[in-house]
């Protein structure tokens, strides 16, 4: 135990509360059994902390002791609210029973296991696809509703209520909080996996004014992604991971400093973070070896592709496009399919390209995706077809708010004059 | 982040209430709040006398005007308020939930956000700053 100001006690409380809030709160909701209480319990545990320490110094292990600290309270809490209702009696009497139990001893141990179990709970199949992003990015990443709301570009409260009720669910529902067995793994890996890449391309399509925002979406992604790869370390898990650290790796090359959206072509290579790339690379031909990868790892290795060539003409679009048509075999959406006619176009030029994309567009899917009317626009521009071209890329202005993407295609049409 | 409560109460609810029956819904509450202050959730309190002590002051025909109210026909009337800190929105609304004045049925409240008028009160006082040194 060592002596230390109330100030640098906040401090090193801050300290904890960012760093080990997280799994704090996965392991009380273990202990607990409920969101709420364990939440309530965690923060008390903190302001006892600031209140205690101070004067009893700081424990040697600050962890297991705001944890059992938190307990103690939550099991206050169950007391006091027993008094007016008895049925909180029994679930005092069970947890009492259960801190006495042998199973106080490997504690530090189930930490991280806890937050896997906590990534789970909240992407269980019975929720709505929308509460599994709002609760891991309030319950696992500790964002606040409103910093999630303004990033989703949605009122707090309705992201709120969201919350409160997928909450409801957890708890009426009786929702297991564990990790999936083997038989059930791959799909409910599927769904975890689902919210950390619409986390991440959520924080990289960023639109201006709420940067800040976006930027610490995909950093809480690439988060998510790691711990999920350190502990279930699948082939696809590794490969997302290395997805989602090649496209940051080129972040810094993506916008101007106004705010302009620079494309593929015209970014500056020496801006790529070379460190991030070849950590997507090296984990990339992880994934590969293992011969039971899927789309997040070709995906992957198509950006893989890009990161390697020095220039657009040098890049490698035979295997680029070889790579695409092993994705849209395993995912075949209208999207994949647009890419897929994209880097056909690179590869035997705009003519073959609008083929392709023309047909993708008359399944009817893409009619209101801007990135199809404006691939289709590029293709006539690169063809020297101004007035076709021109009307694709108003086309593609209508259908987009993102201020970067509208100055972008507005930059083009003034071009086209 | 502070978040402002808003606590309505049907007229007459309380009232109607047996003498032991109120006792408790005012046991519970109070502690509950102590619950709240002690963990520094509950920054500010104030519970407010019937809305038919109210009056109501507006400008009229260019004079102030003051008359009753206000509409005391309304079903749920302002009984109270109290300002929480919470770390977001979800926080409140977990700590309001515990409330026993809401678990107990004893109206609804109303959260609402403080805004944070900083910036605009800055601009204000540029521009009164600048009508002075004329």
């Amino acid at each position: 135990m060592s002596e230390r100001s109330t100030e640098q006690i906040r401090e090193l409380l801050d300290s904890l509360y960012r760093v080990d809030s997280g799994r704090i709160l996965a392991t009380l909701i273990r202990l607990l059994g409920d969101f709420d209480l364990a939440e309530e319990a965690m923060h008390e545990a903190f302001a006892a902390a600031l209140s205690l320490w101070p004067r009893s110094g700081v424990p040697g292990n600050p962890r297991p002791w705001l944890i059992s600290t938190a307990r103690f309270k939550a099991i206050d809490t169950l007391r006091r609210r027993a008094r007016f209702d008895a049925s909180q009696d029994e679930l005092v009497r069970y947890l009492e029973a259960q801190w006495n139990s042998a199973e106080r001893s490997n504690e530090e141990d189930s930490l991280e296991d806890d937050r896997l179990r906590l990534i789970f709970t909240c992407c269980h199949p019975s929720q709505a696809p929308e509460a599994h992003v709002a609760l891991t990015l309030r319950e696992v990443c500790g964002l606040t509703t409103e910093e999630i709301a303004k990033a989703f570009l949605i009122t707090p409260r309705t992201l709120a209520q969201r919350i409160v009720r997928a909450k409801a669910k957890i708890r009426e529902t009786r929702i297991p909080y564990e990790v999936p067995t083997p038989q059930e793994l791959p799909e409910r890996l599927g769904a975890v996996l689902q919210v950390i890449y619409l986390v991440f391309n959520e924080g990289y399509s960023a639109a201006a004014g709420t940067e800040v925002t976006r930027a610490e979406l995909t950093g809480e992604a690439i988060r998510l992604g790691r711990l999920l790869a350190e502990l279930q370390p699948e082939p696809e898990v590794i490969g997302l991971l290395s997805l989602m650290l090649l496209h940051e790796s080129r972040h810094t090359a993506r916008t101007s400093p106004t705010g302009e959206l620079i494309l593929l072509e015209n970014q500056d290579r020496s801006l790529w973070n070379r460190e991030q790339m070849a950590e997507g690379v090296a984990l990339l031909e992880k994934a590969l070896k293992s011969r039971r990868f899927g789309s997040y790892t070709l995906q992957a290795a198509i950006a893989a592709v890009h990161a390697e060539a020095e220039s657009v003409a040098m890049t490698d679009w035979r295997q680029i496009v070889a790579l695409y048509n092993r994705l849209v075999r395993i995912q075949p959406s209208p999207v994949v399919r647009l890419n897929r006619a994209v880097a056909i176009a690179m590869r035997d030029g705009p003519e073959v390209g609008l083929t392709h994309i023309d047909a993708v567009l008359e399944h009817g899917e893409l009619a209101n995706y801007y990135l199809a009317h404006s691939a289709r626009a590029d293709m006539y521009r690169r063809l020297g077809r101004t007035a076709e071209a021109r009307s694709s890329y108003e086309k593609a202005l209508a259908l987009t708010q993102q201020e970067p993407e509208r100055q972008f295609l507005q930059e083009r049409i003034r071009q086209l004059k | 982040m502070k978040y402002i409560c808003l606590g309505y109460i049907e007229p007459g609810k309380f009232e109607n209430m047996s003498e032991s029956e109120r006792n408790t819904v005012l046991d519970e509450c109070f502690s509950y709040n102590d619950e709240l202050r002690k963990n520094g959730h509950l920054v500010a309190e104030e519970p407010l006398q019937p809305a038919n002590t109210a009056v109501t002051v507006y400008w009229k025909n260019g004079k102030v005007a003051v008359t009753d109210g206000p509409y005391a026909e309304t079903k749920e009337q302002l009984g109270g308020i109290q300002v929480l800190e919470a770390r977001d929105l979800n926080h409140a609304i977990q700590l309001i939930s515990q409330h026993p004045g809401v678990k107990l049925k004893c109206g609804t409240i109303e959260i609402r956000p403080a805004a944070d008028i900083n910036e605009i009160m800055r601009k204000s006082e540029r521009r009164r700053r600048k009508d002075t040194s004329r």
